[in-house]
C-alpha cells in the first residue's frame, strides 16, 4: 500500500501553511460553500474562460472545474523550488544553443547523438543560428510533483508553448473577488505581474535590426483552438495584437501585419502554433496557419520568434532523462530538482526489466502528451497490459517507463466536504535578458478519488496556488 | 488596428442590427396571423416581408406555403438555416466578438456573451412555453444591453467607428429594402386611397420599423403615403430613416479619415458624402416623380458601394 504525502496534515497535525485555512474550511457552512462554488462557475462562464478538448465533441465551451481550496507553499519551500526551476531553464537553453551549434555535449559523449540529431523535433533549418541573447525557449513550463516534505520531482519539461498561465491568473482573480478576507488576513505573494514580465521578456529578445521600441504580437492558430482564450487574454493584458497567420506577410526581409492603416512592421512573435505550421515554405506546405517566408526573416535577424523553432528537442521524454547531465555539463552544478527514475526501452536491460514489471510501472510514448497514449500499470487490466506490451514490442524506441509516483495530496472540496486529492504544479519560467519566475503557478488536481491523472482532458481540475510571504 | 479585427467589429455591428430587424419582422408577422384571411389578403403581407429579407425561396423550402405562427417563429428566430434569423445573427455576432475580444471592453463582451448564453437556455425550453412577445422582447432587450454597453464603455477609437458603421450601413440597407418591397403601397393610387387595406399596409411598414408611435409624434393627423415615405426616407429625426442612417455613417467615416490622415485611402468617405449630398437635395415629391422603386434601387446600390469602399480602404489588409 503506497502512502501519499498529504500537504495539509503531517504527523496528525495541520501543517503551518494550511493552518489558517483550516478554520476557514471548518466555519464555512455547506450551503455557503455550494453557493460560492456556483458563483465561481458563473464567473468563469461569464468571462468566457473555457476549454475545448480536441476530438471529444460535446460542449465546445466546457469549463475546467475550479476548486476553491487553494494549494499553499511556504516561502522557504518556494525559494528552493524557484532555484531548481531557474537552474533547469538555464540548462535547457544552454543545451539548445549547443545542439544547434557545435554539439559539445554530444561530442563529450554525455548524450547519444541519435537522441538529438534524429529527434523529430530537431530542426535542421535552425542549425548554426543563434537567436537574440542565445535564448531558444522563452517560456519554460516545468511540471513538478511532490512526494514528501522536501521531495520534489520534475515530471516533464515544456519548452515550446506551455499553456495554462491564464488559469493561474484567473484563478487568483476569482479567489480575490470571492474571498477578499482571506487575502487581507494572509500575506500571499501576487502573481498579476506575469503579463508585464512576459512583455518585458519578449521585448528583451527583439532582433538586432529593430531600432525602436519593438512591436510584439501573439500568433494564434485561431479561435477554434482550445487555448484561444489564453491567447486573447495574454494579448489583452500585454496590450499587443493577437494575430493569425493570414494577418502577417513577409516583404523585403521583414514581417508586417495588415492593419487598417496599411502594413506595420512586427519585431517579436510570441507564437502559439507548432513548428511545423510556422512557415509553409520551410515546414508543412499545406499549413494555412503560418506565414510564408517567416523562417528566412528569422534567420536573417529581421524578427524574433518565441519560442524559437526547434526548441522542442529539449523537452521530449527521451531527452528528459539527460537534463541532470545537462545541468552538470553546462552549469557545473548539481541538479536541485530531481528527475523521476526513467527506463528507456531502447536499452536492452531496461527493456527486459520493464516488460517483466509492466503491472507496476507507468509507460509513456516519447512524443505523447496530455495523458494520452500511456499505460498506468497498477490501474490497467491484464488485457490492457497485454495489448500495450504488443505496441511496445513493435517499436521499443518510442517508449519510456517510470515508477508510479506517489503524488502528494492537497485538501479539495468534494461532495462530502473536504478530502485529499492528488495534485501537480506547473510554474512558468521566463527567459530573456533575465530569468524570472512569478511566485505561483498552475496547480492541477485529480478530482476523482484515488486518481493520479490531473490532465484537464481526463477529469482534472485547477486550484489557485499560494506562496506565503515571510 | 488589424484589418481582420476591424472587419470582425464591422460585421459584429451588422449582425447585431440584423438580429433586431428579424425580431421586428417577427412582431409584424405574428400580428398578421391574428387577422382574418381575405382574398387579397393580409396574409400576403407576410409574403412581402419575406421578400424584404430576400428569403422567400428558402422559407418555402423549409416550411412550404403554410404560414403559421410557429413557422414564422421558427424561421425568423430559431432557424440556423436562415442566416438572418435572430439565433444565427446573435451566434455570429458573439463568434466575431470572441475573435476580437481584445478590442471589446469586458462590459460589451459580457453583454454579448450573456445574450448568447440566454439564447442557448431559450433554445432548450419547450417551444410551447414560449410566445412571440417573449422572443421579440428577448431580442430587443439584449440588443439594447449590448448597444448600451458599447456606447457607455467602448473607447471612441477606430474600432468604435467600424462597429457603428456596421450597425448604420445595415440599418440603411434594411429600411430601404423594406420600403422597396412595399413601394407600390406608398405610391398614391386612386383606387386604394382611404381603403382599409391601404391604411393597414402603411401601419405594417411603420410597425416593421418600430416607427408607428414615433410617426404620430412627428406628423400627427392622418396617415398618408407621402408622410410615411417622408418619415422613413428624409426625416432627420426618425432614427431608422435613410437620411439619419447615412448621416451618422458619414460622421463615423469622417472620424476615420481624421484619425488616419492622408496616407490611407478614403474612397468610402468620398462616396458616402456624395450620396448624402444627393439625398438631401431631394424632397419627397421629387422622389415620387423619379419613381420610388428607382430611387430605392439607387440608394441600396449606393450603400453597397460605400460598404465595399470600407472593405477596400480598411478591411482588406493592403500590403
Amino acid at each position: 500500500m503506497t502512502t501519499y504525502y498529504n500537504e495539509m496534515v503531517d504527523g496528525g497535525r495541520v501543517r503551518e501553511p494550511y493552518a489558517m485555512l483550516s478554520d476557514w474550511i471548518e466555519t464555512m457552512p455547506a450551503e455557503i460553500r455550494q453557493m460560492k462554488q456556483a458563483e465561481a462557475e458563473a464567473l468563469f462562464r461569464r468571462i468566457g474562460i473555457t476549454f475545448a478538448v480536441y476530438g471529444e465533441g460535446g460542449d465546445p465551451d466546457r469549463l475546467i472545474p475550479f476548486d476553491m481550496m487553494p494549494r499553499v507553499f511556504l516561502q522557504g519551500e518556494w525559494r528552493r523550488l524557484e532555484r531548481g526551476i531557474k537552474q533547469r531553464a538555464r540548462a535547457l537553453n544552454a543545451f539548445l544553443r549547443d545542439v544547434y551549434g557545435r554539439g559539445e555535449i554530444v561530442r563529450a559523449g554525455r548524450i547519444p547523438a541519435r537522441l538529438v540529431y534524429r529527434n523529430a523535433a530537431y530542426e535542421k533549418a535552425v542549425v548554426g543560428f543563434v537567436p537574440p541573447r542565445g535564448v531558444f525557449s522563452h517560456i519554460v513550463g516545468i511540471d513538478i510533483v511532490r512526494t514528501g516534505r522536501d521531495e520534489f520531482y520534475v515530471l516533464e519539461d515544456n519548452c515550446r508553448t506551455p499553456s495554462g498561465v491564464s488559469y493561474m491568473l484567473e484563478n487568483r482573480e476569482i479567489m480575490m473577488r470571492m474571498f477578499p478576507a482571506l487575502f487581507r488576513n494572509n500575506r500571499i505573494e501576487p502573481v498579476d505581474q506575469y503579463p508585464e514580465l512576459l512583455r518585458r521578456t519578449l521585448a528583451s529578445v527583439a532582433p538586432a535590426k529593430c531600432e525602436d521600441a519593438p512591436t510584439i504580437v501573439i500568433l494564434t492558430p485561431g479561435h477554434y483552438n482550445s487555448a484561444y482564450y489564453e491567447h486573447s487574454f495574454l494579448a489583452n493584458l500585454m496590450g499587443v495584437e493577437l494575430v493569425e497567420g493570414s494577418d502577417l506577410f513577409v516583404d523585403g526581409g521583414f514581417v508586417y501585419m495588415r492593419t487598417t492603416q496599411g502594413p506595420k512592421r512586427v519585431d517579436v512573435i510570441y507564437r502559439r502554433i507548432d513548428d511545423q505550421f510556422l512557415d509553409p515554405l520551410c515546414f508543412r506546405r499545406d499549413s494555412m496557419l503560418g506565414v510564408p517566408g517567416l523562417m528566412d526573416v528569422w534567420r536573417s535577424g529581421g524578427v524574433s520568434i518565441a519560442s524559437a523553432p526547434g526548441a522542442g528537442v529539449a523537452d521530449d521524454k527521451a531527452v528528459y532523462t539527460f537534463v541532470p547531465e545537462m545541468i552538470r555539463f553546462y552549469l557545473g552544478e548539481e541538479p536541485l530538482l530531481r528527475n523521476v527514475q526513467t527506463w528507456t526501452l531502447w536499452k536492452d536491460d531496461d527493456y527486459r526489466y520493464v516488460m517483466a514489471n509492466l503491472k507496476d510501472l507507468v509507460v509513456k510514448e516519447v512524443h505523447g502528451s496530455g495523458g494520452y497514449g500511456m499505460l498506468i500499470g497498477p490501474r490497467a487490466t491484464r488485457a490492457e497490459i497485454e495489448s500495450f506490451a504488443g505496441r511496445i514490442k513493435a517499436d521499443p524506441g518510442n517508449y519510456i517507463a517510470q515508477p508510479v509516483l506517489a503524488l502528494s495530496t492537497s485538501p479539495t472540496f468534494v461532495e462530502e466536504g473536504v478530502a485529499p486529492r492528488h495534485v501537480d504544479l506547473r510554474p512558468f519560467c521566463l527567459c530573456g535578458d533575465r530569468i524570472e519566475l512569478v511566485p505561483g503557478g498552475l496547480t492541477r488536481v485529480a478530482l476523482r478519488e484515488g486518481s493520479l491523472v490531473v490532465n484537464s482532458s481526463q477529469g482534472g481540475g485547477v486550484k489557485d496556488t499560494w506562496v506565503l510571504s515571510e | 488596428m488589424l484589418s481582420r479585427t476591424a472587419a470582425n467589429l464591422f460585421w459584429m455591428g451588422r449582425h447585431l442590427e440584423r438580429a433586431e430587424t428579424a425580431a421586428r419582422l417577427l412582431d409584424v408577422g405574428a400580428r398578421i396571423t391574428l387577422l382574418p384571411n381575405t382574398a387579397e389578403g393580409y396574409r400576403n403581407e407576410w409574403g412581402s416581408l419575406l421578400r424584404a429579407s430576400g428569403a422567400q425561396a428558402a422559407f418555402a423550402e423549409g416550411y412550404g406555403d403554410e404560414i403559421t405562427q410557429e413557422n414564422i417563429e421558427s424561421w425568423l428566430f430559431f432557424d440556423r438555416g436562415n442566416p438572418s434569423s435572430v439565433a444565427s445573427c446573435i451566434e455570429r455576432a458573439r463568434e466575431g466578438g470572441r475573435i476580437v475580444r481584445t478590442a471589446l471592453t469586458s462590459q460589451v463582451w459580457d453583454a454579448l456573451n450573456m445574450a448568447y448564453q440566454d439564447l442557448r437556455a431559450l433554445e432548450r425550453r419547450p417551444r410551447g412555453h414560449l410566445d412571440t412577445a417573449m422572443l421579440t422582447d428577448f431580442t430587443t432587450r439584449h440588443g439594447s444591453t449590448v448597444r448600451g454597453a458599447i456606447n457607455a464603455t467602448q473607447l471612441r477609437n477606430d474600432g468604435w467607428h467600424f462597429l457603428n458603421l456596421g450597425y448604420l450601413l445595415e440599418r440603411a440597407d434594411a429600411t430601404a429594402r423594406l420600403l422597396d418591397v412595399k413601394y407600390y403601397v406608398l405610391l398614391p393610387r386612386v383606387e386604394f386611397v382611404g381603403s382599409g387595406l391601404d391604411n393597414y399596409q402603411w401601419q405594417v411598414i411603420l410597425r416593421a420599423l418600430s416607427a408607428h408611435r414615433a410617426f404620430h409624434w412627428a406628423y400627427g393627423g392622418e396617415v398618408t403615403a407621402s408622410k410615411v415615405a417622408d418619415f422613413l426616407i428624409l426625416n432627420g429625426e426618425s432614427p431608422r430613416s435613410l437620411l439619419t442612417s447615412l448621416y451618422e455613417a458619414v460622421w463615423h467615416l469622417d472620424g476615420l479619415v481624421r484619425r488616419y490622415g492622408d496616407e490611407v485611402p478614403a474612397s468610402a468617405s468620398a462616396r458616402a458624402h456624395e450620396t448624402l449630398d444627393q439625398l438631401v437635395r431631394r424632397d419627397i415629391e421629387a422622389i415620387f416623380d423619379e419613381g420610388l422603386h428607382e430611387f430605392l434601387s439607387w440608394f441600396i446600390n449606393e450603400v453597397a458601394s460605400i460598404s465595399n469602399g470600407v472593405h477596400d480602404d480598411y478591411l482588406s489588409g493592403r500590403m
